[in-house]
This record gives structure tokens, sequence and C-alpha cells, in this order.
């Protein structure tokens, strides 16, 4: 026995809320944090990452507050991502009880930002997120670019050289979104989570796509992925986190149950 | 009422600690300081960290810090968590090697995980929840079963000298040692400030300790 497999369940907050913006589910709200959070940590979640959906600077305020509340009743690791631009940034959410902060754009505008904030506040508490598409014409091999600004804007990095770099630079995990698969239901981009992991050195969480519960096992046995993110299905009660975990379970992944 | 002493030497979320504390503890006041008064005066010390080891030295030697924290560790009822155990060792491999506090005599090593036939490799820092082997008994593990996952992030480890001071093992995948002990001092490489159920029974169990075993 040894380490477990984490299930992350992802918190969309912009406003003080719980939002979920999938197409086909009408229930846009999807609660009061620091109550979702608390019924995930209960049902077992391993981590909790909030993501500042606007990254506005009045959002910001506001997710201060909701880290605040949520870091003085739920004892487990806290990670927040969307606009984390400075090293002041940075301070704010780890001293409202962060645990970690997700870079995203900010590390693609300015690789050095990365550096700076490993050797500052340490390896463990920097989570670099990325977004990837596949770029390559059928038949060819595999090839993944990075996208920033919630995907909008094309980079024209290739995803497996930025993830090694990143991890060179200090980060201390990898987060890694596929743009192809987040919001459809269709499962983790097994060959990227896949390529990411064997290529670096750090952790890598998978995150996009999940649908099923099977999605997560699969993230974690063909993907090799260390930890795997959804919101969705945890959200509206389709699933719980212990379900998930029980189901992994059964097929042979280690988890803290 | 306990009065606890969180040490505030500028290296990671203190305020994960001092709320978790505050969480579980009845009649307490928990105070995060760098003055050494308030560290001298408490009834129970914290020495938590996070960060590069060379900058966490560095920062208590500047704030003076290193004879205070000998001398609580002497006698009060003191908990080192993650590079706050670490910095109780001799000496660390990190940051091309630093002296710690020599407080147990041992050195701190990086894992060093070679990658399978298949590609697959472990991976570092070692992050997340691991079963910790309980090999001594101790006040600080009462109503913790045996095995309890806790939560872990880190890339080196401790190695004491002396097998004698360990209180817990956990495989990564061989067995290193995830706790330290004697007399009044416990030390833990994970974190229970994030563990919940187990560890904040670790941190109520510290605050209802007296140092003694």
């Amino acid at each position: 026995m040894s380490l477990a497999k984490r299930i992350i369940p992802c918190l969309d907050v912009d406003n003080g809320r719980v939002v979920k913006g999938v197409q086909f589910v009408d229930i846009r709200d999807a609660g009061d944090p620091v109550e979702v959070a608390k019924r995930y940590n209960e049902q077992g979640a391993d981590e909790i990452t909030f993501l500042d959906i606007k990254a506005t600077h009045d959002n910001r305020g506001t997710m201060v507050d909701v880290v605040e509340a949520v870091a003085s009743q739920v004892f487990i690791p806290l990670t927040v991502g969307g606009g984390i631009r400075t090293v002041e940034d940075i301070r704010q959410m780890l001293n409202a009880g962060a645990d970690k902060v997700g870079i995203n754009s900010a590390a693609v505008s300015n690789p050095e930002f990365v550096r700076q904030a490993t050797q500052k506040f340490g390896s463990q508490c920097i989570v670099v997120a990325i977004d990837a598409k596949c770029v390559s014409a059928e038949g060819e091999p595999k090839r993944w670019e990075i996208f920033t600004h919630g995907g909008r804007k094309p980079t024209g990095i290739d995803a497996i050289e930025w993830a090694k770099k990143m991890a060179d630079f200090g980060a201390g995990e990898i987060l890694l979104t596929s743009m192809d698969r987040d919001g459809t239901k269709s499962g983790f981009d097994l060959d990227l989570t896949r390529a990411v992991s064997d290529a670096v050195a750090v952790p890598v969480i998978a995150s996009g796509g999940v649908g099923e519960l099977q999605d997560l096992t699969d993230g974690v046995k063909i993907g090799r992925a260390d930890a795997v993110l959804a919101a969705s299905i945890f959200h509206f009660g389709e699933h719980t986190v212990q379900q998930a975990k029980q189901q992994m379970a059964d097929q042979g992944i280690e988890v803290r149950l | 009422m306990q009065r606890v002493a969180v040490i505030d030497y500028g290296m990671g979320n203190l305020r994960s600690v001092s709320k978790a504390l505050e969480a579980v503890g009845d009649n307490v006041e928990v105070e995060v300081t760098s003055d050494p008064e308030k560290i001298l005066a408490a009834s129970h010390v914290v020495f938590p960290g996070q960060g590069a080891i060379g900058a966490c030295m560095a920062e208590l030697k500047r704030l003076g810090l290193t004879d205070v924290i000998q001398t609580v560790a002497a006698h009060k009822p003191f908990l080192g968590i993650c590079i706050g155990m670490q910095l109780l060792l001799s000496h660390s491999d990190e940051n091309e090697g630093v002296h710690g506090l020599d407080i147990f005599t041992g050195n701190v090593r990086h894992f060093d995980l070679p990658a399978a036939e298949d590609g697959s490799h472990l991976k570092v820092p070692h992050m997340g929840w691991n079963e910790v082997h309980q090999t001594a008994e101790h006040p600080l593990w009462h109503d913790i079963e045996q095995d309890s996952r806790f939560y872990f992030v880190h890339s080196y480890f401790a190695v004491p000298d002396d097998v004698q001071v360990t209180a817990a093992t956990t495989a990564y995948p061989d067995s290193f040692t995830s706790a330290i002990y004697r007399d009044n001092i416990f030390a833990v490489q994970f974190h229970p400030e994030k563990s919940h159920h187990a560890g904040l029974q670790l941190l109520s169990n510290f605050l209802n300790w007296d140092g003694q075993l």
C-alpha cells in the first residue's frame, strides 16, 4: 500500500457562488462554496480546487472571502486558480488560507514568474495550469498546443515541451486540461494525459471531459494521471466523490476511502 | 488554558496551522509569532515550514530564532511539521547542503525514483494522501488508527541516525521515516493541519499533551 490517487472536485466560483456553465444543464447556480466544499470534504474529496471564472478585480475580493470561509472549516488542501498574475496575488490567496495557487496565462506571458513564485513560496504551492488542444492532422503523430485566456488564445507552444519547462522552472504540479474534451462529458484526452505524465517528474492532474465514473479510472490507469479533477458530475448529485473512489478501488486503484 | 505559539519565520501557510489548532482546541489561544518572548512564554510550540530549507534556515538565523527553538525544544511540548521536522536534523542535502538545528542527528535526503520499464514513474514531490505506519506508542497517536492516511507534500525526507527515534514510517516506494520523537518533541513529515479527521485528532492530542512519554 502506498500513495493514493487523488480525486479533486473543482468549484467554478463567480460572485461568491459556485456556478457551472455546462450547456445542457439549466441550473447554473450550484450553491454556496462553503456548503459545497464541506459536502465534498465529508464525501472524502482529497483536495478542493476553486476556479475564479471571471478573474476580475471585484471577483478576486469575493474569492478571498470564499477561501477564508472555507479554510476555517475544511481541513484538506485547497487550490485557487484564475487570474493569478503577481506575487502579491499569490500571497493574498495563501494568506486567505489557500495551500496552492494555479497559474495559467501569466506563466505563458512571463515564464520567469513561475520561477520567482516557486523560489518565494516553494514548489509545493505552485500548480501550473495548462490548457491544451490537439493540433495535429489525422494520421500525423499527435501533437498538442497550449491555449490561454480560457482556451481562446493560441500560443504556438507545444504542450509537452511546455509542461517540461514549467517543471524545470519549479512547478510542483501540472493541472492539465484538454480543451477538446472540456465540457463534452466524453472522457479525458488519455493520449495527452499520458504523454504529459510520462514526460514530467512532477504529479499531473487530469482535467476536462469527465462524464462518468469510469472516465476517472481511465485517467489514472490509461492516462497515468496522479490525480483527477472533475466538476459537473459531482455538483448536481449525479455521483458522490465516495462512489467515484469506490469505483476506482474496485478496479485496483489505490484511493483514500 | 493552552497558549500555543506557531513559529512564524515567513515560510509557508501558517494560517492553515493556526486555524486547525483553533478548530480542535476548546480553550486555546493560538498565536502566529516570531517574537522570542512569546515563543518562550507559550505552553506548546508548533514549528511548521514550507519551501526551500536553505531559505528557511537563513530566515531563522536572521530573526535570531535558532537559540529560541533550541530552548523550547528542550522542555516544552514541541511539534515540528514538514520542513519544521527536517530542520531538526543535523543536515539536509537540499540547496547544495544546509546545516540544520542538529536536535536529532541525521540527514535529509532527496527521493531518487527511477522510472519503471513501461515508462511510468513515481512522481516527486511525493504529494497526496499516504499511509502512516506507527512504529512506536506515543500520546500523539491516541485515537488514530494504525496506517491512517495523512497528506504529504515534499521532495526530501529525514534519515535519522538512531532508528529508535522513529515514530512512524511511510512507503514511497521504500519505507522512509515520516515521524520522529524524543522526550517532549514530536515531528511529522506530513501536514496534520490538512489531513482532515486523522490530522485534527493529532493536533488535538498535541494540545492535550504535557510533553511526557
